[in-house]
């Protein structure tokens, strides 16, 4: 009997399906691990460049007419991207202070606004933004692509990304106040 | 003449009755059973792991008051799922659609099954094999086992 045929009947299974199985395990490993690192990563870190993405926006809330943007039309400019939704409580505490700062810089049209509704109903998020007459760009997370991207632990939470397309600032939680966004935009707008 | 005006407008009167209770059957709002049949197939991502029919919080609430409104609005069950995959990904779904990558969920956990049971399979053969043919190595003329053997016989005798 010769060494190879001792050694497949000591292990009793082919090498075929030890290796399938090693190959198998590997893979389930590696795919808990990059899970685990998603979760421990947290958001997008300030520095990271944000890749471009396409948002559709509600009817009465679009940009220059148009009802879908694509995020790399900003560069050049100062973007503040604010991810909320209508049963969102804490959200409704800084709605004012952001419409009010949106329209502060509007003229300007060195800073955009956009508002990305997650996981919402759309005459929920409309009858939102009534209440508090928001008028930037507002749209819907379709697919809740934009926040899996931005890897977002919950609403409300700001994103400020510098004219370089580069994330400067999040901010997580509700604004107290109005100064509070000017505090972040200026020195953007000075850099 | 004036009899067949009478009956023209007791018709019509008729046909309005008819298309009045025939439109008043047809908004009868949905029942929370309708809704929560549908509402038990997807899972919101807001509170992963909760069904949205029992699902306590404000935006699940609001998910099953959007299936109550399609419904009535006369939406089939495909329609609303297929609303929420457009709107939210498939990841709402609680059953993944059988397409794409979604399949390697339903292959790989039974490819993974039938590899086990074949390995235990050629395991449980392994084992039994060496003790059938247990008897005809033991009597082999030759080899190192043998001389194993001889030798521990020797010292036995050599101790008697």
């Amino acid at each position: 009997m010769s060494e190879s045929n001792v050694t497949s009947r000591r292990s009793g299974v082919p090498l075929w399906a030890q290796v399938l199985v090693w190959i198998g395990l590997l893979g389930l490993l590696t795919v808990v691990a990059l899970g685990l690192r998603r979760t421990q990563q947290g958001t997008v870190q300030p520095g990271e460049t944000i890749p471009d993405f396409t948002l559709t926006l509600f009817s009465g809330y679009e940009y220059e007419g148009r009802n879908e943007i694509k995020f790399s039309e900003f560069r050049g400019k100062v973007v503040v991207i604010n991810f909320w939704a209508s049963w969102c409580k804490p959200c409704e505490q800084e709605a004012v202070e952001l419409e009010s700062a949106w329209r502060t810089y509007q003229k300007s049209g060195q800073v955009i606004f956009l508002g990305i509704d997650y996981v919402d109903t759309e005459p929920e998020a409309r009858g939102y933004l009534t209440k508090f007459e928001i008028t930037y760009p507002n749209g819907p997370d379709l697919g809740t692509r934009i926040s899996q991207f931005f890897r977002i632990k919950g609403v409300p939470e700001t994103y400020f990304i510098d004219r370089d397309g580069k994330l400067a600032y999040v901010q997580v939680g509700p604004f107290r106040s109005e100064e509070e966004i000017h505090a972040i935009i200026t020195p953007l707008l000075n850099k | 003449m004036k009899k067949k005006l009478a009956v023209l407008i007791l018709l019509l009167i008729a046909s309005l009755v008819w298309v009045g209770s025939a439109n008043a059957q047809d908004t009868t709002p949905p029942t929370d059973d309708e809704v929560n049949a549908i509402a038990k197939q997807l899972f919101c991502p807001v509170c992963e792991n909760t069904p949205l029919d029992v699902c306590p919080t404000e935006a699940c609430k609001q998910w099953r008051d959007l299936i109550r409104l399609k419904l009535s609005e006369g939406w089939t069950e495909e329609q609303i799922k297929q609303y929420f995959v457009d709107q939210y990904g498939a990841r709402v779904l609680a059953e993944p659609p059988r397409q794409g990558w979604y399949w390697l969920i339903y292959i790989v956990p039974v490819a993974l099954l039938l590899v086990g049971l074949y390995i235990l399979f050629r395991a449980y053969q392994t084992m039994r094999a060496p003790l059938a043919e247990q008897p005809a190595e033991t009597h082999a003329p030759t080899g190192l086992p043998d001389e194993y053997l001889r030798r521990i016989e020797e010292e036995l005798k050599k101790r008697n």
